[in-house]
């Protein structure tokens, strides 16, 4: 497994290259699927167009809790590695934030775990977002979507594919 | 005894402070010092007033936490990552 909080953007042919190193040094032949995600900066919200955003974190604890929540994951999906890098500081509208990827035998606990480390991070890793318009910045509320997507995860449930 | 408070995002910038060591009384709980902090100044009682997570040495915790020499207690609104 790997974490990493940076301030660089980041590769996501490499980041798939180096888990589909370690998932095959792991478990050579026992990885069926590997699924990732990107998520990107938008350029609005639902008050009207952003110009950026600025993402604040608490050093020392944000990694410990990317971490936790990457080993959390390959428990529970039995996955074979996973990885995740989320970036801080000063981002622009279409920017890559964060990267999840996760390798499993087979495909359903890769996506399943790739969408449960999106949900939990949402809500369990020290992150702030603050959004750019101008000279004016705002800071970014909880989404009660985004609890209600990590909620799920308490019961059996399919994935929550809409909560971005 | 002696505490690092570290604060972040609108917490930090409601209480104008993100980092400051502070002197409590052995066997004070989280929810002492935050009593404490809320009577250094109105700032720091706005940025103390609601919806704010604690956290004792990077880890989240409750209220009733008792705090130890050295800790670093650290406050801060729900998260908005990914």
């Amino acid at each position: 497994m790997f974490v990493s909080i940076q301030e660089g953007d980041f590769s996501p042919h490499d980041l798939h290259q180096q888990l589909y190193s370690l998932a095959s040094q792991k478990n050579a032949g026992n990885t069926g699927a590997i699924v990732t995600f990107t998520g990107l900066v938008r350029d609005g919200n639902p008050s009207g167009k952003i110009e950026g955003i600025e993402l604040e974190h608490y050093p020392g604890m944000t990694e410990k809790a990317l971490k936790l929540l990457i080993q959390d994951a390959t428990q529970r999906f039995s996955l074979n590695s996973a990885g995740a890098v989320h970036r801080v500081g000063r981002l622009y509208n279409n920017d890559q934030i964060v990267w999840v990827g996760c390798a499993a035998p087979h495909r359903r606990a890769a996506f399943d775990g790739a969408c449960f480390i999106m949900d939990m991070l949402k809500q369990s890793v020290p992150l702030w977002k603050k959004e750019f318009v101008g000279d004016e910045s705002t800071w970014v509320e909880t989404k009660v979507s985004d609890e209600y997507a990590a909620m799920k995860w308490m019961h059996p449930s399919s994935c929550a594919l809409d909560n971005g | 005894m002696q505490i690092t408070i570290k604060t972040f995002a609108q917490t930090r910038e409601v209480s104008g402070c993100s980092s400051l060591a502070l002197d409590v009384d052995n066997k004070s709980t989280v929810a002492d010092v935050i009593m404490h902090l809320k009577q250094r100044s109105q700032n720091w009682a706005n940025a103390l007033e609601s919806n704010v997570l604690t956290a004792r040495n990077q880890t989240l915790c409750s209220l009733d936490t008792v705090v130890s020499e050295n800790d670093e207690i650290a406050f801060f609104p729900p998260v908005t990552g990914g």
